[in-house]
């Protein structure tokens, strides 16, 4: 008997190759970039003033950050060239991903030096933006967590934060805007509830229900708004809540201000993001939610009722995602207009993918989305040469190049999607 | 402890699944349950641990009659079940799916996961079963799935352990060591019901035997009384012959060559890492190794069905690396997939249909676009005929027939043309005895005619049985070529997994 030696050529897989390879060329794309729009284009325009602290904070004169534009924006092209060359040649293996966030925030930053050279701008009054307006977005991402967890693909987020801020506004405005938040959330329950009765017990396909619920929720809302709201503007104008100072936090410089003035929905996100971790990963309920996801069959041959888990989680994000509609109502304007959701609940299952299903890094998915959008607000003041309607389209892009898969393959649920059919 | 099925009975639309079954199972006992595929096991089982609800008969506990709705009331009368295909989250610990349904909590739901990690390791010290409690089951090998499986049960403190068909995943080495744990298992006293269509096994194991045909027990013995040629005629109802009868083989010209292949799968991760190999005419090549280890993408490479990511492919010296199935199949290469519904047959069309999938485009079934049903129809009834398909007609959809002559559709219609290789992937998969002996037999006959063999299967007895010629699969790479005669199954069992005699 022959045994044949083993051959030692390790053969990476194409698809790690690709994406390898595609980094590399991006970070050399970006160098040339930066060097020829962001380097070449501050050259004499002098610093960039990014400020770190508003007139109104307690120490207000905390330094600004001063970065000379052209230099700064030399140095990153430098560090791109070489990060890219490294990447083509080596590879960064298990950093690569660490280097990716590196290369984009400093992206970022060549960006605003160049944006803002010879001028100041206020930073961290684009920061504290960028953290409002990621808050629908995660709520929207927590809703699609909670029901992706267990399988149910939830495309009505969309409909479900419109819905929510149409009710927040009727309902905060005829009694009071608390009940208002709670009607939202309601709201959200009932069209989870037809999402889950729809998905589960009909089994009809997910998306179609999601589609479905999305324009039924819009048509109804402008119909209402049009008919209804515009000849009785008494219903259509809540009280907003007034931003709440954490004592002591608020007064640290900058994330004092990004992170411990703002409104309830702010300090809610932030602990039900940690409330879904912890309960995801350390409790029972937690444990079987991501049993009836993955494997709905050894679930139910261990007695787990996969039904009631999909039902009640699907409910359960329908009341987060009613919840983010309050937001735009109670949270930002008070007042209710055709489809101001806007896409946002798209947006949202966009950073749920972003951030692997996972609440900490759907939070932080939402966050750059909602930078991307407190960017495009703010560049228009500095007056750039980028179109406003370019900038617009920036959380889009954003949106399309990380589901693309930048960020390497993610892996949904097993089950994501799929009806459980009970022997 | 005593567990009593009595009666029980069970009817499918169409099916008389289990036929009035009485079946009782003893603590310090293993009780093998043996049948064909399609006999009943399976259903009776389901009916034990509360899937399904028998439409007549009781189950009996120590006298006591009990009603299952779920699964939960049977774990909790200390029915424990360790399934064909594991019911394992893959994503999950060793310690996570141990305690899933039964999670020890402390406050609010909040789970003790270093508790039910130390509980996990106590039960495996005391019955011997080594596993690691924060291992992912991704990324553990199958035989430490089932201890993880077997756990699971042991854990919900169950009495009466059923196993469905447990061995079929498994090397030889690791059937070895699960004989054991069942041994250790039945002496501290568990009840075990050991279901299985393996007539060896059966015979190795239990301490008694009860034989199921077309959902009813035709008989009890014992194995000291009996003989493998008895049990399979219990359970086929005939007499069977059990050894594939070939003569020597008289292997002339390479027909098949492989050099180097690289191949990934739908993951893109590499699956058969750098294969080398050839197929003269006239000889029976069998590829062993367990599920998983490339071979299903070997085969889907060798039919045109998968690009490879390098390497070169030779029929009868022509290049034939990047054909296209038609392509392969119109150069005399016959192909039994793996999955017979899946790839072999569309489950929807007729007979007919199914027996010209590969050849309707030409004469005599076409005349340009028009095709010429009579032809086809002449065609399928004198092959129905010659390969013995059993079939009321041959006008109705291949889903109506058994898995058996759904697999002899397959090999009518393969071998119904003039054929230099045949790719045979699992060709006897959930088979019962008499058309495995019909299919082997087909098999070696083809040989015979001049055509070169490939056989990729996991049943080890089987490749050992039908080759002339051995290779053994392993992570993706060939790890040893043998001669069958030459070598025990033992030796074989270490190459798959992985080891060096």
């Amino acid at each position: 008997m022959t045994a044949i030696p083993e051959t030692q050529k390790h053969v990476y897989s194409p698809a790690e190759l690709r994406r390898a390879r595609y980094l590399g060329i991006t970070y050399i794309v970006l160098a040339l970039f930066v060097l020829w729009f962001f380097a070449v284009g501050s050259v004499g325009e002098g610093d960039s003033t990014l400020k770190l602290v508003k007139p109104t904070d307690r120490f207000k004169n905390f330094p600004n950050l001063v970065l000379p534009a052209a230099i700064f924006s030399f140095v990153v092209a430098a560090v791109f060239a070489s990060l890219g060359a490294v990447q083509l040649t080596r590879g960064f293996k298990r950093l690569g991903n660490v280097v990716l966030a590196i290369v984009l925030l400093l992206f970022v930053f060549s960006f605003l030096t160049w944006a803002a050279a010879g001028k100041s701008f206020s930073f961290v009054g684009m920061m504290q933006e960028t953290v409002k307006r990621s808050i629908p977005i995660a709520l929207g991402a927590m809703s699609g967590v909670l029901s992706e967890r267990v399988a149910v693909i939830n495309i009505a987020i969309e409909g479900q934060l419109l819905g929510g801020a149409f009710v927040a506004a009727v309902v905060g405005s005829a009694i009071n805007p608390w009940v208002g938040v709670v009607a939202a959330t309601l709201t959200g329950v009932v069209l989870g509830w037809v999402l889950a009765v729809m998905a589960i017990r009909y089994r009809v396909d997910q998306i179609i229900v999601g589609v479905v619920i999305n324009l039924f929720v819009l048509g109804l809302t402008s119909f209402m708004t049009q008919r209804i709201l515009n000849d009785n503007p008494q219903f259509n104008g809540s009280e907003v809540f007034k931003s709440i100072e954490i004592p002591l936090l608020a007064d640290i410089p900058f994330f004092g201000a990004v992170l411990f003035k703002q409104n309830i929905f702010v300090y809610a996100t932030f602990v039900l993001v940690a409330v879904l971790t912890y309960g995801l990963f350390n409790t029972k309920w937690g444990l079987r939610s991501r049993a009836v996801g993955e494997h709905p069959k050894a679930a139910d041959t261990l007695g787990i009722n996969v039904y009631g888990y999909r039902y009640l989680n699907t409910l359960l994000g329908g009341a987060i995602a009613g919840f983010g509609g309050a937001y735009f109502i109670q949270g930002s304007v008070g007042q209710f207009d055709e489809n101001m959701t806007n896409g946002r609940g798209f947006i949202g299952l966009a950073a749920m993918i972003f951030g692997r299903w996972h609440p900490v890094g759907a939070l932080s998915a939402a966050l750059v989305f909602g930078f991307a959008e407190s960017l495009s607000g703010k560049l228009s003041i500095l007056q750039t040469p980028i179109p406003s309607e370019f900038l617009g389209m920036a959380p889009y892009i954003v949106t399309i190049i990380v589901v693309a898969g930048l960020v390497g393959k993610a892996r949904p649920p097993a089950a994501d999607g799929q009806p459980y059919i009970k022997e | 402890m005593e567990l009593q099925l009595r009666g029980i009975t069970k009817r499918f639309p169409g099916v008389l699944a289990n036929d009035s079954v009485d079946l009782t199972a003893r603590s310090g006992e293993i009780l093998g349950l043996l049948g064909e595929n399609g006999a009943g096991k399976t259903t009776l089982m389901n009916i034990l641990y509360g899937l399904y609800t028998a439409d007549e008969g009781q189950i009996l506990l120590d006298g006591e009659e009990r009603h299952f709705s779920g699964p939960g009331d049977a774990i909790a009368a200390g029915i424990g079940m360790v399934h064909q295909h594991f019911m394992l989250v893959p994503v999950f610990t060793v310690t996570e799916n141990v305690v899933l349904g039964v999670e020890p909590t402390t406050l609010a739901g909040i789970m003790n996961m270093k508790e039910a990690g130390r509980e996990v390791r106590e039960i495996s010290t005391r019955y011997g079963l080594e596993v690691d409690p924060d291992a992912v089951i991704e990324n553990i090998p199958v035989g430490i799935q089932q201890r993880v499986e077997i756990i699971k049960v042991l854990f919900r403190e169950a009495e009466f352990l059923v196993f469905d068909e447990p061995t079929a995943v498994l090397t030889p080495q690791e059937v070895e060591e699960f004989f054991g744990i069942i041994r250790g298992l039945r002496d501290a006293g568990k009840a075990i019901i050991f279901i299985t269509h393996k007539l060896k096994e059966v015979l190795e194991i239990s301490d008694r035997v009860a034989v199921l045909r077309r959902g009813k027990v035709v008989g009890e013995t014992a194995p000291a009384d009996t003989t493998q040629e008895a049990l399979a005629e219990m359970m086929v109802g005939r007499p069977v012959d059990l050894v594939v009868d070939k003569g020597v083989a008289a292997a002339k010209d390479v027909v098949l060559k492989v050099e180097d292949l690289y191949v990934a799968d739908d993951r893109e991760h590499m699956t058969v890492n750098g294969v080398s190999f050839d197929v003269r005419a006239g000889e029976i090549v069998g590829v062993a190794g367990v599920q998983g280890n490339g071979q299903t993408e070997l085969v889907e490479m060798l039919t045109g069905m998968r690009l490879p990511a390098s390497g070169t492919m030779e029929l009868s010296g022509e290049d034939v690396t990047h054909e296209h199935p038609r392509g392969i199949h119109s150069r005399g290469v016959a192909h039994i997939p793996e999955d017979r519904q899946r790839s072999g047959l569309v489950m929807n069309f007729t007979i007919t249909e199914n027996m010209v999938l590969d050849t309707y485009y030409s004469a005599p079934y076409s005349r340009g676009i028009i095709m010429d049903w009579d032809a086809a129809e002449a065609a399928t009834t004198s092959l129905v005929e010659q390969f013995d398909v059993r079939t009321p007609s041959i006008s109705i959809p291949a889903s109506n027939l058994s898995g058996g002559n759904q697999q002899k559709v397959i090999v009518a219609r393969e071998f119904s043309r003039e054929v230099k290789l045949v790719v045979a992937s699992q060709p006897t998969r959930g088979l019962d005895v008499g058309s495995i002996e019909y299919i082997h037999g087909r098999i070696v006959q083809a040989r015979d005619d001049g055509a070169g063999i490939l056989i990729v299967s996991t049943e080890l007895d089987e490749v050992m049985a039908l080759s002339d010629r051995l290779l053994v699969m392993f992570d993706g790479k060939i790890v040893a070529e043998l001669d069958p005669k030459e070598v025990t199954n033992a030796d074989v069992g270490l190459y798959m997994a992985g080891a060096t005699p």
